[in-house]
């Protein structure tokens, strides 16, 4: 078994309103910043899989991310591996 | 007829709703989101309230609850599921009604009296308001804004599966499309809708019209062979008269 670290970023879609994203730009002035446009707010999970290797435990992220951890509905997806694979984290009990 | 009401971790209108389903006539239980068994109940309650804080996104991590199994069950069997605000969010994300409740467009949890037109009285949770009736009732909610991308929208509208509209003077309170404030999935038993019958229930409570919903969807329990479309507005009753 290895150690897999993973960031999942999940964004807004295109078209969808995102007003955390227009309260952020809105108040861009108070920062006398005039030339940001198109904010747009999403969120990143990180997560660290046990497996076998890197295709498994990245098929386990991409279940969860399309599962929980985004709407496919509303919201888009990335995952991305973060860190170097390692044996030795999962020593620590859990 | 038995009326189950789920409990989730941040429930907090469960016992709103069990108070107010027992009023309109039904035998009220609690469901325990980690017991899956529905006790036989004909209809099931998703509350409203705070599922597991919200965190994430209103909804998902209760859609993923034991009781869900068993609700999925109940829902494909043809039995009434009626999911409040949070209960509404879940359904969403489990996928048991169609579209998304976003943040509300004003960043602000709305909590206020609205108003909302009926689309359709030929459904199980429906069938006593009166025509033209609108319905008073309050909303409390930070992510309520309905959302279903264009197409799908346009497919629920032709398939009349938008039950409840808010309505003029108060008016949209969240920027949900359409004004959509209620939608029944395909089959019709399951409806999901953001504002609160059970706080609308007795009029000491500023309104009764909730109280309307509740007595339809008690009756249709308990009519087991009303189906949508048979005779709704012949069981209009006299004290649905306002």
């Amino acid at each position: 078994m290895a150690s897999y670290r993973f960031a999942v970023s999940v964004m807004p879609k295109a078209g969808i309103l995102d007003p955390q994203g227009r309260a952020v730009e809105q108040s861009l002035p108070h920062l006398r910043v005039d030339n940001v446009r198109d904010v747009r707010v999403g969120r990143r999970v990180e997560l660290t899989v046990e497996a076998e290797g890197s295709a498994e435990a990245r098929a386990v992220v991409e279940r969860l991310a399309a599962e929980l951890f985004a709407n496919p509905l509303i919201e888009t997806w990335s995952v991305e591996a973060v860190g170097a694979a390692s044996s030795t984290l999962s020593a620590a009990p859990r | 007829m038995k009326a189950g009401v789920v409990v989730f971790p941040g429930s907090n209108c469960d016992r709103d709703a069990l108070h107010a389903i027992a009023l309109a006539g039904a035998e009220a239980v609690p469901l325990w989101h980690e017991t899956p068994d529905l006790r036989a109940a004909d209809l099931v309650i998703l509350p409203g309230g705070f599922a597991y804080g919200d965190y994430l996104r209103a909804g998902v991590l209760a859609r993923f609850s034991p009781i869900m199994a068993p609700i999925r069950e109940h829902a494909a069997r043809g039995g009434l599921v009626l999911g409040i605000c949070n209960g509404f969010q879940v359904l969403a994300e489990a996928g048991l009604v169609p579209g998304a409740l976003l943040r509300n467009a004003s960043l602000r949890f709305e909590h206020r009296w609205v108003r909302l037109s009926v689309e359709r009285r030929d459904t199980p949770f429906t069938r006593l308001v009166p025509a033209g009736a609108t319905l008073r009732m309050p909303v409390a909610h930070g992510e309520g804004c309905y959302y279903l991308p264009d197409a799908d929208l346009g497919a629920l509208e032709a398939g009349g599966r938008v039950l409840f509209r808010y309505a003029p003077p108060e008016g949209n309170p969240n920027g949900s499309l359409h004004d959509i404030a209620g939608v029944v999935d395909a089959g019709g038993r399951v409806c999901g809708l953001m504002p609160h019958p059970e706080r609308a229930a007795e009029a000491l409570l500023g309104s009764d019209d909730g109280m309307l919903l509740l007595r339809s969807i008690v009756e249709s329990a308990a009519d087991a062979a009303w189906t949508a479309g048979s005779g709704a507005a012949a069981s209009i009753t006299s004290g649905a008269a306002r």
